[in-house]
């Protein structure tokens, strides 16, 4: 693993922050603006910030975070649901950390478990199967929030739990498919996109061939790219490189993870256990079979089918998580952010996720 | 939510991997890897094994872009 050192190396990145802006100038001259990229992932997002890249270029490239924070874009009934579904003291709720501090309407996890109800946070689906083993009295539902990646361990969770003939073990199911927002945003015209930084690790799942339809269906170029520095400008390079020249292509620029077929293991399995399913996005509304949810024959170890969660609507704040997901402003551009909103005491998602654009701001980019 | 970390495999036993994680020790799923071999590094997620890192690839990826950086043509677009 000599070469992720390499990728590190401050002369190496310096070179190209360099053939970045010369190229980035070179396409402000030809086409009167700065280039738009947009990043979808939420690690990405996170790494531009964090690295300074973000920062550094802002004069030069335009970098839009898109919807890539699974946590950020789960509608606000949903995360309530979840949050709910703790009342109950019979139950155990296992999630991922991302969860525990995200606020719900009137309460969040980690307000829960505060009071004293069993809620878990669990590094793997599969941990939560050895709680329901243990717990064979009590109820054991995983809060199943994810994209592409984290589906498939969704559904080697299940093959678990049906090989094991569990009783007690359910998943809630929220989770988010890549190319169904991508087609939504570029769709819904509200902002001008001149090429994608497409995520690494969903593309270990997906595949490379998974975003043909961005340059067959929208002539939009995407470069799917790495998370360390070198790879970041490496993709945006790359993107730019193909503007200037006005190709237009899907590249993969992470080879060594990302095949061009994905994983077929893994699409097994999830064509195996999940339906598409409309879901409904923060801030964009309910996008068709956006989602993957268990099929009828699994129906056992659906906790939305299991449980009847009851709710009155979402109360409404200032929040504007949902335009900032859609990339139409910058979190600095919230009236909330930095004042009412910080990571101690969150209002939006975006401000709570490890992946979350408020987050990333106000961490790595704020001007006090 | 989508963050993946290398691990080298160290043994395979029973459809697992045992893998050092940044010098820390665990066993992880490798039903995603059938083929994975032991010395072999993969990439986790919610402890599973989603590939197994090529570094052929990474070793040419990186070779080509300093190409470019040292002022060879571009060739790759």
């Amino acid at each position: 693993m000599e070469h992720l050192t390499h990728l590190a190396d401050p002369q190496t990145i310096r070179q190209s922050l360099k053939a970045v802006i010369q190229l980035a100038e070179q396409y402000k001259k030809e086409n009167g603006r700065i280039p738009v990229l947009m990043e979808v992932c939420g690690s990405h997002t996170m790494a531009f910030a964090k690295s300074g890249i973000k920062t550094i270029l802002k004069d030069h490239v335009q970098l839009i975070a898109g919807p890539g924070c699974p946590v950020c874009v789960t509608d606000q009934k949903s995360i309530d649901a979840m949050i709910e579904l703790s009342k109950d003291k019979n139950r155990i709720l296992c999630t991922f950390g991302d969860m525990m501090r995200v606020p719900g309407s009137r309460f969040s996890l980690m307000d829960a478990k505060t009071e004293g109800k069993d809620i878990r946070v669990v590094y793997s689906p599969l941990d939560s199967i050895k709680i329901a083993q243990e717990n064979p009295h009590k109820e054991v539902i995983f809060l199943g929030i994810g994209f592409e990646t984290t589906i498939p361990v969704l559904a080697v969770t299940v093959q678990e739990a049906e090989k094991q003939a569990l009783t007690n073990y359910s998943i809630w199911m929220s989770t988010k498919l890549v190319e169904p927002v991508l087609r939504e945003l570029l769709n819904s015209k509200e902002i001008n996109i001149d090429g994608f930084l497409l995520p690494g690790h969903v593309s270990v799942v997906t595949g490379k061939n998974n975003y043909n339809f961005l340059a067959e269906d929208f002539l939009i170029s995407g470069v799917i790219s790495g998370f360390e520095p070198i790879e970041l400008l490496r993709g945006i390079y790359k993107l730019l490189h193909l503007l200037l020249n006005n190709k237009i292509d899907i590249i993969n620029d992470y080879t060594y993870m990302v095949k061009n077929e994905g994983n077929r293991v893994a699409k097994k399995l999830m064509e195996h256990y999940f339906d598409y399913h409309d879901e409904a996005w923060r801030g964009i509304g309910v996008i068709p079979k956006s989602s993957l949810i268990l099929k009828e024959s699994y129906a056992q170890f659906d906790a939305q089918k299991k449980f009847h969660v009851s709710l009155s609507e979402p109360r409404k704040t200032k929040c504007r998580c949902g335009e900032i997901i859609r990339g139409m402003i910058t979190p600095e551009e919230c009236v909330l952010f930095n004042k009412g909103c910080t990571p101690l005491r969150p209002i939006g998602p975006c401000m709570v996720s490890t992946e979350g654009t408020c987050a990333a701001h106000y961490h790595y980019m704020r001007e006090e | 939510m989508c963050l993946g970390v290398p691990a080298k495999v160290l043994k395979i036993d029973k459809g697992r991997a045992l893998v050092d994680v940044m010098g820390a020790s665990m066993y992880v799923g490798i039903v995603f890897v059938p083929e994975v071999q032991v010395n072999d590094y993969v990439l986790l997620h919610a402890g599973q094994a989603m590939t197994i890192v090529d570094e052929k690839f990474a070793k040419e990826s990186m070779d080509e872009w300093r190409d470019v950086m040292n002022g060879t043509p571009n060739s790759f677009s």
